[in-house]
């Protein structure tokens, strides 16, 4: 599925686009780690929260949970939220 | 010739600053990670060339990057420091920030301490590639009673900070915590003791000072030319300790009392043991944190904190109201020493005489987190 990169990330990914698949949104995180190491835990923290100023739409809806359930059409924005000055 | 090189975190990126051979003139190479947070930026003494800085976003989380050209490339560790996954139906910690980074020992090529905020103690075998916790720090219950909630330490997070590997010992290590007291080991990290004891804490709210929850050192040094004696700047003052000895002294009651005995920072001279520089904050009523009355100053003692002089020339005279954080000053190896540090309101500022005199060589950085002064 497509997935939508946030500038803050770009060293990762080279660009705003990437594709990757999963049957869960963790599976879709983790297939992007796999393609750029590090990136996953740019997002999600070791105790497997999204950090506090990201965020991730899915099919435009905020996504809540990371078992959240993926089709191979769903389409990804990972979103840098306000962090301050 | 490069002499002297200042590696420079800023809460926006890194900056190293290259002198001539006199310090005189500085060539500046930077920003790297510009907007990244960067609490320590740090070469590797054993092999002077790895460098490691402590970085994150304010959107993304904490990493570490490492570059064996001087910074020309950088790559990601694979495994920055991170808790350990806490079982299920139990609230566990993550890294927020990596704000202290120490290389080991001589012998121990490779191996590299770290500490973070909230408070956690991590060691790297293979120059910051990996990084694991000590289980004996972050997952001790004792530990985690000390440290408290993240209400409990700085503004920005409580730290893990001034982790001291002793020259003559690779198992031999310190550190401290804002707050949780200051703590030793002899068995490279496995088991802990308590080195508290003569540290004062906050008077009035009737605090026990057996009770390291209670004690915030802000910076500890230990001496380059005699591994037995350690400086302190404290929360609650500047103490020194002579080992064996157990006991802290506190030597800030001999600074004049209009300027007193608080701050954050503290370096000491690379070869004498009785020379050290503090560089005073204001503690007073709501703890400013500002130089004392606007008008900042170094003071140093060559008698190991019996007496105390005060080094402002070339500061400003008034109106001046620094802050300089734990990490951000430092001295050289030279002779004389070069003295160094930031402040927060990102002026880098230098002496080349041991204090005698202080200019100013770069302004308009962003808020310093720290300076390391090295000699390529």
């Amino acid at each position: 599925m497509k997935v939508l990169i946030p500038s803050a990330l770009h060293s990762y990914t080279q660009g705003s686009r990437a594709v990757a698949s999963g049957s869960t949104l963790d599976e879709v995180l983790v297939d992007l780690d796999r393609q750029y190491p590090g990136i996953r835990f740019r997002m999600i923290d070791e105790q497997q929260q999204l950090r506090r100023h990201m965020r991730i739409f899915v099919n435009g809806v905020s996504a809540h949970a990371l078992s959240q359930t993926m089709r191979p059409d769903d389409e990804v924005v990972i979103v840098q939220a306000l962090s301050g000055g | 010739m490069t002499t002297t090189a200042l590696l420079v975190a800023t809460r926006k990126g890194a900056w190293i600053f290259r002198s001539d051979a006199r310090r005189t003139s500085w060539a500046v190479d930077g920003p790297h990670f510009l907007g990244h947070i960067i609490s320590h930026l740090v070469l590797d003494p054993r092999d002077k060339t790895t460098l490691l800085a402590a970085a994150k976003t304010g959107h993304l989380g904490p990493t570490i990057f490492r570059s064996t050209d001087w910074g020309h490339t950088w790559q990601e560790a694979a495994q920055p420091p991170a808790f350990a996954k806490a079982a299920e139906g139990e609230t566990g910690r993550a890294v927020d920030h990596t704000f202290w980074l120490t290389p080991a020992h001589g012998n121990e090529p490779d191996v590299w301490y770290a500490g973070t905020s909230p408070q956690g103690l991590f060691r790297s075998a293979d120059g910051g590639v990996t990084w694991a916790g000590l289980s004996s720090v972050n997952d001790n219950p004792q530990f985690r009673e000390w440290m408290g909630s993240e209400k409990d330490g700085t503004p920005d997070g409580p730290k893990l900070h001034s982790i001291i590997v002793d020259p003559r010992d690779p198992g031999h290590l310190y550190f401290g915590m804002s707050g949780g007291g200051v703590h030793e080991s002899l068995d490279g990290g496995q088991t802990w003791q308590l080195l508290i004891k003569g540290m004062e804490v906050v008077e009035g709210f009737g605090f026990d000072a057996a009770n390291p929850a209670f004690h915030d050192p802000h910076c500890l040094r230990l001496c380059p030319g005699n591994p037995d004696r350690l400086y302190q700047q404290n929360h609650c003052g500047i103490y020194r300790l002579d080992r064996p000895s157990a006991s802290w002294v506190r030597i800030g009651r001999n600074m004049p009392e209009e300027v007193g005995d608080i701050g954050f920072t503290m370096t000491l001279h690379p070869r004498d043991d009785m020379t050290a520089w503090v560089l005073p904050m204001d503690g007073t009523a709501v703890w400013p944190r500002t130089s004392p009355d606007g008008k900042p100053a170094v003071y140093a003692t060559h008698d190991g904190g019996e007496t105390w002089q005060r080094s402002d020339a070339g500061m400003p005279k008034e109106q001046a109201w620094w802050t300089v954080k734990r990490q951000a000053m430092c001295c050289d190896s030279h002779d004389p020493v070069g003295l160094y540090f930031g402040t927060t309101s990102g002026e880098l500022w230098m002496s080349r005489d041991e204090g005698l005199n202080w200019q100013c060589i770069a302004r308009h950085l962003p808020e310093i987190y720290a300076v390391e002064a090295v000699v390529p």
